[in-house]
């Protein structure tokens, strides 16, 4: 068990340093505002920071904008997922159609769909329905592509050896090839998770009527720099705990 | 010989991959016949590509042959047939997402075995093969030679009357697949099973075998059958017997040539795909 010791050890000791670095981030930045005196417009005190997000969550004014944006998130992964996982499994029912559509998705992937948000917003205006498209629309290409290749690989030798034994056209389903293609689909939808949070956050501060990408620039624009730094803490507080919580489930689920 | 001594009777059976004229065509069978005896064990040797896997893949229907008919019992076999025919697969066909236990209570579920009756049977075969201990286990967390043996279980578990096993011990090194060959000699000469085993292997044939059938190269075609008449189970000391190295030189002429033959087709193949290459791009 030394060597199981060791590595904790060595975990332990990279965590520390990690934190260090953290710290020594927010230290440098607290000399920068109160040492070399940068104007607290371009960078604010992080004690300045810290009051106007302790003003921000007592109260409560976050609360209509993180709605707002995590209603757009809900619906926008909806749409992704339950879209991309079903026409994903359609496609690599055949060899033929993934031979067509994987490389057409594989290519539109790779399309930064950003570019698009002027149309978008054009097709849906400026409310949270640009943001649900645009975000449903990136996510989308990561989960049906992962979908695709879950479904579509699964060794041919595990689909003999259940025909050989009498399974009928669920039991390959269940038994065969959803456990096959579960956990490259779950990669999939983790990552369209991703995708789709930051595509929000981000168009919501490009045009926008409200979201927590909207009060950020909103702030910014109002040369309110500590309440948007506040702000944008608490932006990355959630996503940091959206991502975890995916990740957690993603993990629990190949466990099982 | 009586109608109910042949469990598997192979008529006129040919079969090909793709249409002539395809780069892929491929003879893999020409008009074989073949009677396979009640309770044997028939191992199926040749050179590589001489069609041996595709016969076995016809035998248990995850293959229709482009001509002929296979008959098992008296039905003739146009799909898989889970009640009377196993198959124990060459590569690891495990499912890797279930234990070991839980593989085999798959396979009979596949089957339609009834749920109560699962357990019993599925310890009863790791019994068969020493692997109790393991039932929990992933196939990732087994040797290749357990694995091996896991699959034999699942394959004992449904209980068939006829077992087909596709070079089970090719991935294996020598040493292991010895002994497994005997643990396999034991087991079958209790369980009275009839057997279609293919292997690369002369000395695993001679070991293993009631009879042995020498396939020639491309496109296959029985070319002779040996008996080996041997009661089972056999001892390892039969393995350095003067009858088992007479038997073992017999297989080596046979399919000696027919190696070198299928050495040439594949060199004149691939000369040609070359040639054909050549002759398209620019």
């Amino acid at each position: 068990m030394s060597v199981r010791g060791k590595r904790d050890g060595g975990q332990l000791a990279s965590r520390a340093v990690q934190a260090a670095f953290v710290l020594g981030l927010i230290a440098v930045w607290y000399l920068a505002t109160n040492w070399w005196r940068i104007s607290p417009i371009l960078l604010p005190n992080p004690v300045a920071v810290y009051d106007e997000l302790a003003d921000v969550l007592r109260t409560g004014e976050f609360i209509p904008d993180l709605r707002v944006t995590l209603t757009e998130l809900v619906i926008a992964f909806s749409i992704s997922s339950i879209s991309g996982v079903m026409l994903g499994y359609l496609i690599s029912r055949s060899q033929y159609s993934i031979r067509v559509f994987e490389p057409l998705l594989a290519g539109i992937y790779s399309v930064p769909i950003i570019l698009f948000l002027p149309l978008y917003i054009l097709f849906f205006g400026l409310g949270p329905a640009s943001k649900i498209a645009l975000g449903a629309s990136i996510s989308f290409f990561p989960i049906i592509l992962n979908t695709i290749a879950g479904f579509g690989y699964v060794d041919r030798i595990f689909i003999l050896s259940a025909r050989s034994m009498g399974a009928s056209n669920f039991q390959l389903f269940r038994w065969v090839l959803l456990p096959a293609a579960f956990p490259v689909i779950l990669t999939g939808l983790r990552i369209g998770f991703t995708v789709a949070l930051l595509s929000i956050l981000g168009s919501e501060t490009i045009a926008s009527l409200a979201g927590l990408g909207h009060r950020i620039v909103h702030l910014a624009e109002g040369m309110d720099t500590a309440r948007m730094f506040a702000y944008i803490a608490f932006a990355i507080a959630i996503a940091l705990f959206l991502n975890t919580v995916v990740s957690t489930l993603e993990a629990k689920a190949r466990r099982r | 010989m009586a109608a109910n001594d042949v469990a598997v009777r192979v008529k006129n059976v040919s079969h090909q991959f793709g249409e002539e004229g395809d780069p892929q065509y491929v003879r893999a069978m020409l008009d074989t016949s073949l009677e396979v005896r009640r309770g044997e064990l028939l191992c199926l040797i040749g050179p590589s590509g001489c069609g041996k896997s595709t016969l076995l893949n016809i035998i248990g229907g995850l293959l229709a042959p482009t001509s002929g008919t296979v008959l098992v019992g008296d039905t003739e076999v146009r799909g898989p047939l889970p009640h009377e025919i196993a198959y124990v697969f060459q590569e690891n066909a495990l499912f890797p997402w279930s234990t070991v236990i839980e593989n085999v209570r798959l396979g009979m579920m596949f089957q339609g075995v009834p749920r109560a009756a699962r357990d019993e049977r599925a310890r009863k075969s790791l019994e068969a093969v020493g692997l109790v201990d393991f039932a929990d286990h992933y196939p990732a967390q087994l040797s290749g030679g357990m694995r091996q043996r896991a699959a034999l279980a699942r394959a004992l578990s449904l209980e068939t009357g006829i077992l087909l096993m596709d070079e089970p011990f090719g991935a294996l090194d020598e040493q292991t697949r010895m002994v497994l060959g005997e643990d396999l000699s034991v087991l079958l000469a209790r369980t009275a099973k009839t057997i279609v085993f293919v292997t690369h292997s002369l000395g695993e044939a001679v070991f293993l075998a009631d009879r042995v059938a020498v396939f020639s190269a491309r496109p296959g075609t029985i070319k002779e059958i040996i008996e080996i008449d041997e009661p089972h189970p056999r001892k390892s000391a039969f393995m350095t017997s003067d009858k088992f190295t007479a038997l073992r030189n017999t297989l080596f002429s046979l399919l000696h040539e027919e190696i070198r033959k299928a050495m040439e087709q594949a060199t004149a193949s691939e000369r040609a795909a070359r040639g054909q290459a050549a002759g398209v791009s620019p």
